[in-house]
């Protein structure tokens, strides 16, 4: 409603084009396999990088949260690439990255600091009374990893996971913006906007936030799913699910 | 013979809740650590139980024994349900144990409900259920009976009364609430502090 009312008292389609003229362009991009090709490449390159930045930020938080020595060499780092402009990482790989690679190399770095944060806060903020009732009778690695461990850190891990998608997007994006792949949806925005093509701008842009929302839809709903998993009472009356697992 | 002998404790810097304390238990029956709040016995408890180790002095006798504990706080795991919570170790005879306890305690009609949805006595019950199922040869209970009414608690002792009965359990009990003891037939250890001192 507001994007209508300013693109009609603007009145300029280039400047600001109506709601309805962006729609059209984007029925008409979705019609061309270009528009498929591009979107599918960069939401690879994206998931990638995301994924990528998971693994590694969770083994980080592992790492820092475990070893003293380790948390004193790379806490530092992670906190100068979490604080540092993307533009400059991109500016900076560009030299040392192939250009199809630099987006999914870039969402990997803006994810690893936010996975790494908030892991370690969950594993440094862990109900110790819980892991004592472990210690106490006996669970063993396993058990306590998967039956107090792991749904303690869920709320976190989730929680990294869907800012860290939302990162992944938009300095993916930037990225290919900067380093222009043949086939990305950053490339196709960078020609929009060199020809004055606005409508296309939005369309692209409104291509990044479905694609955005639908993968943080996915993960919310992956980690309710975990969460219900783990929490998994046997409603049925068979017997206590969690412990049968664990055996 | 379990003993404590001549054991240090304290929590940082402060004052010591043990110093140069002595205890010793018998192998087996049941005893009751009375005192009132704060004065370092639950402290007692965490030793025997292994959760913390002695700053001075050493605990003895109680090698190989398997403890379980009623915490004062339950500590019940909110995702699991009360079955589930009382099954320490996945073995099937563990968790038909577990199902036994719970139903003993009068949680036949609970086992499937989580934490959150009972209350504050039933989720002792469960706290209960999980050590006695556990076949510890160390039961520790932390005022277990806090927070149930008078026929739930003695129920709930004549229960590790007869658990305990032609076992080799070594139940130790802390508590401020001498008919709490009494319910037991615990030999009572009359206590003081801190840092802790017996007081006969």
């Amino acid at each position: 409603m507001v994007w209508l009312v300013v693109s009609l008292v603007v009145g300029q389609e280039l400047l600001v084009p109506s709601p309805a003229t962006v729609f059209v362009t984007l029925i008409h991009l979705a019609g061309t396999p270009g528009f498929w090709q591009a979107a599918a490449s960069s939401l690879v390159r994206v998931v990638l990088g995301f994924a990528g930045g998971v693994v590694i930020g969770v083994a980080a938080s592992v790492l820092t949260t475990r070893y003293p020595v380790v948390d004193a060499l790379l806490s530092p780092l992670l906190r100068v690439v979490r604080a540092a402009p993307v533009a400059s990482f991109i500016i900076l790989a560009l030299v040392w990255i192939p250009t199809g690679r630099l987006p999914a190399f870039i969402s990997f770095l803006m994810v690893v600091p936010v996975v790494w944060e908030n892991m370690a806060q969950g594993v440094a903020r862990q109900d110790r009374d819980l892991l004592e009732v472990a210690q106490v009778f006996g669970f063993g690695r396993w058990q306590t990893l998967r039956r107090v461990r792991i749904p303690l850190l869920l709320p976190f891990f989730a929680a990294a996971c869907t800012t860290g998608m939302g990162l992944a997007w938009k300095s993916g994006i930037a990225a290919e913006v900067i380093s222009r792949p043949p086939i990305a949806i950053g490339s196709r925005l960078q020609d929009a906007k060199v020809y004055l093509d606005t409508p296309e701008v939005f369309a692209w842009t409104i291509t990044v936030v479905l694609l955005s929302l639908v993968l943080e839809g996915l993960l919310r709903w992956t980690a309710g799913r975990a969460t219900a998993w783990l929490a998994a009472g046997p409603a049925a009356g068979e017997g206590p699910e969690v412990s049968d697992a664990a055996a | 013979m379990p003993r404590l002998d001549r054991v240090g404790f304290g929590y940082g810097r402060g004052r010591p809740v043990l110093a140069d304390f002595t205890l010793d238990l018998p192998e087996t029956g049941t005893v009751c650590l009375l005192g009132p709040s704060g004065c370092g016995k639950t402290t007692v408890l965490r030793l025997l139980a292994g959760l913390v180790i002695p700053q001075a002095g050493r605990i003895v006798g109680l090698d190989g024994r398997r403890p379980a504990v009623v915490f004062q706080e339950d500590r019940l795991l909110p995702w699991e349900t009360a079955w589930q919570n009382a099954v320490s170790r996945p073995d099937p005879a563990q968790r038909e144990r577990a199902r036994e306890w719970l139903c003993r305690l009068g949680l036949g009609d609970n086992l499937h409900r989580r934490p959150g949805e009972l209350s504050g006595g039933m989720k002792r019950r469960v706290a209960m259920a999980r050590a006695l199922a556990s076949e510890a040869d160390l039961l520790l209970l932390d005022e277990p009976f806090t927070g149930l009414d008078e026929s739930a608690w003695r129920h709930a002792a004549d229960l590790v009364v007869a658990a305990a009965e032609g076992t080799g359990l070594l139940t130790v009990l802390v508590t401020h609430v001498p008919e709490h003891a009494a319910a037991l037939g615990a030999a009572v250890v009359r206590l003081d502090g801190p840092p802790l001192r017996r007081l006969d």
